[in-house]
């Protein structure tokens, strides 16, 4: 690796990852996977795989037992506490199947609140939350309450969120798990457009209807990962 | 950035921090969002600040009434009477003039002498016969005032009038009764202009004190002109002289006092005036005030209580919204912090509320009695941050609660 730049966003290498009960669950055998940047991924696999856990390892809100993971290049088991967060804050969008919007903060502080943990200065910051809005058309709803909007609109205003502070990376859990086949196609739209600008995204999914979008294909099944043809 | 690996790398990603101004924004915001419930939380909190701030002034407030009272007046008076020697004799003396002097120095009010009247064993009697068969002829003190003593003492008329200026001046045969004089003599009135004797000596009787507040002595005596126990009794200097001052200016016309009545010899009076007035520091806790104390040390408990019950229960309800703020970058500390503002917050918000009330309380009350309400200042400082403090104390445990959980397990809770 001679420079972070030319790095891949995520190298795995020889994951694993073990819930310690009792029997363990091996949630992850050997998963060796890299994503450059740009790529559009998409990863399938039954219920209980352990699609989930590859993404919050990902993300760093979880830890592999076992092999290397980097993060454009930098190896995160050197990272400590304050530095990973720092990490999911700057560089890692998140989207849930659930939204996980704020009911009692409008969309604009909702959206807003993605630059909280960044220390940085709230001038110019609902400009930049207005724009994020603007990627996902919703500038016309950002003084309303999440919970007068529909799923789809819901799901957008939290891309918006991920969208802020341009990150490196956009993990996404069953973005459209909740929605419709409509509004589902909407979001998968809005996925592209981003991936056209430039956008490295991961997007985890049972469906392979919704997989069929992304320009990459892995599968997970018991844990263990494969490359589609 | 073609540095170390290892430079590069811990420059790579900044790490995650939050400014005062957005975790404020953030608790105000998590507080905010039910506001009824948070009202409700604060209560406890409220009625126990405002039960000891309302027992502590109402204290405060009754035990500066006693003091005030009894502090007026002596607070405003002097009294000046000359050195003693050692052997018990006296050899100094007071000018005539002392309460005209006095007089004129800035902040007195009143001032009149006093002095006993050596009668040489003569005995007081009221009627012209000596009647064997009832006691008719007592031994009672007689003593010589000035024209302003009456003033200077308080002393009130149960009838009749004072002796006066003139009265003194022509040496005429006058005298006022103490009340307690008076009875002993079988007097209650002056209207038949009743006369008494002192030896051969006949005076009228113009006047019976009801009472004086200062110079008790004076209820048993019989009262006669400054002049008048010159001319008759041979009096060479008067005895004691009395001043009623303005409130605050005792200390400083007793110092002057020396000089103003013998500036040839400063050491030769001996000026009592009032102490240093003090405030009573430690407030009066009767039982009242215990149970009053204990109610409110409850209820603040209980407010403790509510307040680390909410907040548990709002991280609870809030995991999925945990959860989501360490993916967008929280640590636990950031977490724990939010948490902890939150219930200090309302800790404090109680506290200024609980002191306001109990602040209105203590000045209702006193002003349905009539007293001067008294707050130790201390007061609005103090019960803000006591308040913040059993908010922060309640929040611990909640807060710990949320930073253990992790964020993978928060996020699964549906949002
Ligand atoms: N905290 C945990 N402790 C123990 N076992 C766990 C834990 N989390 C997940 N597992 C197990 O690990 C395996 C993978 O779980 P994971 O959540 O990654 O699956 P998934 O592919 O996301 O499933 P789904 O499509 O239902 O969301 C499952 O067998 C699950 O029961
Ligand atoms: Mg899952």
């Amino acid at each position: 690796m001679r420079d972070g730049s030319s790095a891949p966003v995520v190298s795995l290498s020889n994951v694993s990852r073990v819930y310690p009960t009792d029997p363990p669950v091996r949630a992850l055998i050997d998963v060796d996977l890299s994503i450059e940047s740009g790529d559009w991924l998409a990863i399938e696999g039954p219920s209980g795989s352990g699609k989930s856990t590859l993404l919050n390892v990902m993300g760093c809100l979880d830890r592999q037992t076992e092999g290397t993971y980097r993060f454009e290049g930098v190896d995160v088991a050197d990272l400590n506490d304050r530095e990973r967060a720092g990490l999911r804050s700057r560089r890692i969008g998140f989207i849930f199947q659930s939204f996980h919007l704020l009911r009692h903060r409008s969309v604009l502080e909702n959206v807003m609140m993605a630059e909280v943990y960044r220390h940085q200065s709230r001038r110019g910051r609902s400009e930049r939350a207005m724009a994020a809005l603007d990627r996902v058309e919703l500038t016309h709803r950002a003084d309303f309450l999440p919970t007068r909007l529909s799923g789809g609109e819901q799901q957008r205003v939290a891309i918006a969120r991920a969208l802020l502070g341009s990150p490196g990376l956009l993990l996404s859990d069953e973005p459209t798990g909740n929605l419709d086949s409509t509004t589902s196609g909407r979001i998968l739209d809005l996925l592209d457009g981003l991936h056209d600008e430039g956008l490295t995204i991961v997007m985890i999914t049972h469906d392979s209807e919704v997989a069929k979008r992304a320009r990459r294909r892995v599968h997970i099944r018991d844990g263990r990962l494969e490359e589609a043809s | 950035m073609r540095l170390l690996p290892f430079r590069r790398r811990t420059s790579k990603f900044q790490r995650s921090g939050i400014s005062a101004v957005d975790l404020a924004d953030e608790a105000s915001a998590g507080l905010f969002a039910r506001p009824g419930r948070m009202v409700l939380t604060v209560s406890g909190t409220v009625i126990g600040i405002a039960a000891l701030v309302a027992t502590l002034g109402l204290a405060r407030t009754t035990g500066n009434r006693i003091l005030g009272r009894f502090d007026e007046l002596a607070a405003t008076e002097i009294f000046i009477t000359t050195q003693t020697a050692a052997d018990g004799t006296t050899q100094e003396w007071l000018p005539w003039d002392a309460p005209e002097r006095m007089q004129r120095l800035n902040g007195v009010v009143a001032a009149g002498s006093l002095t006993s009247v050596d009668t040489n064993g003569a005995l007081i009697s009221t009627s012209p016969i000596s009647d064997p068969t009832s006691q008719t002829e007592f031994e009672l003190p007689v003593q010589a005032a000035s024209p302003g003593l009456f003033k200077a003492v308080r002393a009130n008329l149960a009838t009749g009038r004072f002796l006066d200026g003139g009265n003194s001046v022509r040496a005429d045969r006058m005298a006022v009764l103490g009340s307690g004089a008076a009875i002993r003599l079988g007097i209650t009135s002056v209207a038949q202009m009743p006369a008494l004797r002192i030896g051969d000596d006949v005076y009228l009787i113009v006047g019976i004190l009801d009472t004086v507040a200062r110079q008790q002595d004076l209820m048993g005596a019989v009262i006669i002109p400054e002049g008048t126990a010159r001319a008759d009794y041979g009096v060479t200097s008067p005895e004691l002289v009395v001043v009623e001052t303005q409130i605050g200016a005792a200390a400083l016309i007793a110092q002057q006092t020396p000089l103003a009545l013998r500036p040839d010899n400063v050491a030769a009076l001996k000026v009592a005036s009032p102490p240093e007035p003090k405030r009573v520091k430690d407030a009066v806790v009767n039982d009242l005030n215990t149970l009053f104390l204990l109610l409110g040390g409850v209820s603040l408990l209980v407010g403790a209580i509510g307040i680390a019950n909410v907040t548990l229960v709002s991280v609870i309800e809030r995991t999925s919204e945990i959860g989501l703020r360490r993916a967008i970058g929280a640590t636990r500390t950031h977490i724990a912090a939010q948490f902890l503002l939150e219930s200090t917050a309302m800790g404090f918000i109680g506290g200024i509320v609980g002191a306001s009330l109990g602040s209105i309380v203590v000045v209702v009350v006193a002003a349905v009695q009539g007293w001067t309400p008294v707050l130790d200042p201390m007061t609005p400082l103090l019960a803000p941050i006591g308040g913040a403090v059993i908010g922060l104390v309640s929040g611990t445990y909640p807060a710990m609660r949320a930073t253990r959980m992790e964020p993978v397990m928060a996020l699964r809770s549906g949002g």
